[in-house]
């Protein structure tokens, strides 16, 4: 079960629809978190952390799925990836300013720890890792359900499987070896991609790993493991594909590794300038996966200077209407701290 | 006389831990991004440079491990004081805390000592929510053969920890993350030590005694101060150890007061206040003169909009309405 290193080039074609979709998607996701960084300086949100430079990683991997049935458990990066699935700028918008309606949680929870039910993205904890076991309990329940027979395994209104994200550093922390061991112990529709952008805050993977990738670790697990370049939004896509037909053909768990990084801080609490060089930085933007792909759609003909003038145009449009519109919404009501703290009996 | 200085919390904490990594060479720290990154809440702050990485250790994101390998650390002769992030974390190192460190010098007929110091912020404040914000100390004070520390103030902080590194136990050392930049004096001395399970009297009065620890000490004295406009005297306990608890200070103070408020900020079940409440009736009964009454956090999970946390927690006007209804 050696990893693999998959090359875009073997690939199947992907429409130039998507392509462009792919794209938008990264550029909106970009433009909203850019302006929620300004947010953050002006002094009006308390905390943003943010999917800068994973773009790719995300986008690539959310449309290789059945978006909104397949249980997703993204991590606190994954803005991209979410918008993807279904969330909206303005949705992201009530979260950060912590304003009544805010879907994930009612404005109970931090920014980016996303949920919602409809979409079928599950909540998550502030504790890393923590969501990796929780995936493994979720594909095991769909595993459980074919196979008693409450589920067709080929009824794609149904989820056929569990997607869980996490950074390279987290995967250091034991409830990731243990969701991982029980996905491969059980064989279950499960894919973990790790985006490992080399940094734990300050941590290098080094000093996480003594092995280079994470993914040298599946084999270990009965899992298969993958190397991609995650900041190829196509490469990604296609290696999610074949996660995700492995997974829905019963063929088991797949471990996604997504080499990337993470060109600004941690998140606005830090400042990265004490624990790398502002070169090394300075190169990962040179690889910026917008740029690339930007690239690759213009000399395939693609995308033209219009359709990036108005897709930027766009993205500003929705990034002001969603800022303004958090703006506009209240705070919750002090009741609002109260309820829910146990479910009420079904009625 | 000892002189003193004027250090925040953080400081103190510093001082004390550097001047004990000095001291004894068995004393290293560990944990997330305490050496290249200077400690998440600075506590070591240029440490990396001046003890280097053998005993300035970087370590994976795993607190299990963090507190496993003091375990081991501790039991092969070497004082780890390992720091874990915040204590929101450390409920996944509770085995290790709780089943290894705080048994097995029980459990293995003293043969096995676990000297090791866990240093962990505590607290919430900074809209970090119900998974991030937690002050669970009283949670591991429920476990016998683990000490637990949680200064108020900057010369408790500093002769606390000091007094936790040299002990032969394990303790648990919780630093509210709200006091970390709370300066005041502390004594030059290297040898300052506050004893573990020692409490003390932070301000004397007549009236009512309030029974805290940690941050609440400061909403105590806080209110202690207005009450004292109004005619009533606040006596202040800072139990300073949640284990062993120093009931002999509080019945003390109750005894001369009659009247309690406690205040805590964790959960109100099963909880400090709990505790102290149970002990004054049963030890103290004759000298009651009024309920006791307890002010602590509201009972839910932390939640994210800024009104809404600060909601959720005690201050002192909460502190200052307890005492006017048993006063
Ligand atoms: C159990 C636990 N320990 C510590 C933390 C504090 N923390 C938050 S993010 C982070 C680094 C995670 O790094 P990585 O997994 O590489 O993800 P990245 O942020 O780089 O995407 C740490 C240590 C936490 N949230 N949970
Ligand atoms: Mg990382």
């Amino acid at each position: 079960m050696a990893v693999k290193t998959q090359k875009a080039q073997q690939a199947p074609p992907v429409s130039p629809e998507l392509q462009r979709e792919m794209y938008w998607y990264m550029l909106l996701s970009r433009r909203l978190d850019e302006r929620t960084w300004m947010l953050h300086r002006q002094g009006k949100i308390a905390f943003h952390i943010s999917a800068i430079g994973h773009e790719a990683a995300q986008v690539g991997a959310a449309f290789a799925f059945n978006r909104g049935v397949d249980y997703a458990y993204p991590y606190y990066r994954d803005l991209a990836m979410c918008l993807v699935i279904g969330m909206t700028p303005l949705d992201f918008m009530l979260g950060v300013y912590g304003k009544e309606g805010e879907p994930s949680s009612g404005a109970r929870q931090m920014p980016s720890h996303w949920s919602n039910k409809k979409l079928n993205i599950v909540s998550q904890s502030a504790s890393v890792a923590t969501q990796v076991p929780h995936a493994a309990g979720s594909a095991f329940a769909i595993k459980y359900r074919q196979k008693v027979g409450l589920q067709d395994p080929n009824d794609p209104t149904q989820p056929r499987l569990a997607i869980v994200c996490l950074g390279e550093g987290s995967t250091s922390q034991g409830e990731w070896h243990e969701g991982m061991n029980w996905a491969g112990v059980h064989q279950l529709p499960f894919i973990c991609i790790v985006q490992n952008n080399h940094y734990a805050i300050s941590v290098p993977f080094d000093q996480q790993s003594a092995v280079p990738n994470v993914a040298d670790r599946a084999a270990a697990y009965g899992v298969k493991g993958v190397v991609v370049d995650g900041n190829d939004v196509l490469a990604m896509y296609h290696v999610t594909r074949e996660a995700v037909e492995r997974a829905y053909n019963g063929e088991g768990p797949t471990l996604i590794e997504a080499k990337t990084y993470r060109p600004v801080p941690h998140s606005s609490d830090d400042d990265d300038r004490s624990y790398r060089s502002r070169e090394e930085v300075e190169e990962w933007k040179r690889k910026d996966p917008i740029l690339r792909f930007q690239k690759v759609l213009t000399e395939a003909g693609l995308l033209t200077q219009a359709d990036i003038d108005e897709m930027e145009a766009r993205a500003k449009r929705i990034v002001d209407e969603a800022q303004k519109r958090a703006e506009e919404t209240p705070y919750p009501p002090g009741h609002a701290a109260l309820g829910d703290v146990y479910a009420p009996l079904e009625s | 006389m000892v002189a003193v200085k004027n250090l925040p919390v953080r400081e103190a904490l510093r001082k004390a831990l550097m001047e004990e990594m000095e001291r004894d060479e068995r004393v290293f720290v560990m944990g997330q991004e305490v050496g290249q990154w200077q400690g998440t809440h600075r506590v070591t702050q240029g440490f990396l440079d001046k003890f280097g990485e053998k005993r300035v250790r970087d370590t994976p994101i795993s607190e299990m491990a963090i507190a496993g390998a003091a375990v081991g650390a501790a039991m092969a002769g070497l004082r780890p004081v390992a720091e874990i992030m915040t204590i929101n974390f450390a409920f996944l190192a509770f085995d290790a805390l709780i089943n290894h460190a705080a048994k097995i010098h029980y459990m293995f007929n003293g043969q096995f000592r676990v000297p090791l110091v866990v240093r962990a912020a505590s607290g919430w404040g900074n809209q970090a929510t119900a998974t991030h914000s937690h002050t669970p100390e009283p949670i591991f004070a429920h476990f016998t053969g683990l000490y637990v520390g949680c200064p108020s103030n900057a010369a408790d902080a500093y002769g606390m920890l000091k007094a936790s590194i040299r002990d032969e136990n394990p303790v648990l050392f919780t630093e509210s993350i709200a006091l970390y930049p709370k300066p005041g004096p502390v004594p030059d001395d290297v040898d300052y030590l506050v004893p573990i399970g020692k409490g003390d009297i932070k301000r004397e009065g007549k009236h009512v005694t309030l029974v805290a620890y940690a941050r609440g000490v400061e909403w105590c004295l806080t209110a202690a101060k207005e009450l004292a406009k109004e005619g009533i005297e606040c006596e202040v306990v800072d139990v300073r150890w949640l284990r062993p608890l120093d009931t002999a200070l509080v019945f003390e103070s109750f005894k001369k007061t009659n009247r309690a408020v406690i205040v805590e900020e964790s959960l109100p079940l099963y909880s400090f206040g709990s505790e102290i409440a149970a002990q004054l009736q049963e030890h103290c009964f004759d000298y009651m003169d009024a309920p006791i009454k307890r002010v602590s956090a509201l009972d839910v999970p932390v939640p994210y909009s800024h009104d809404l946390e600060l909601m959720c927690f005690p201050n002192a006007e909460k502190v200052i309405a307890a005492v006017k209804e048993i006063v």
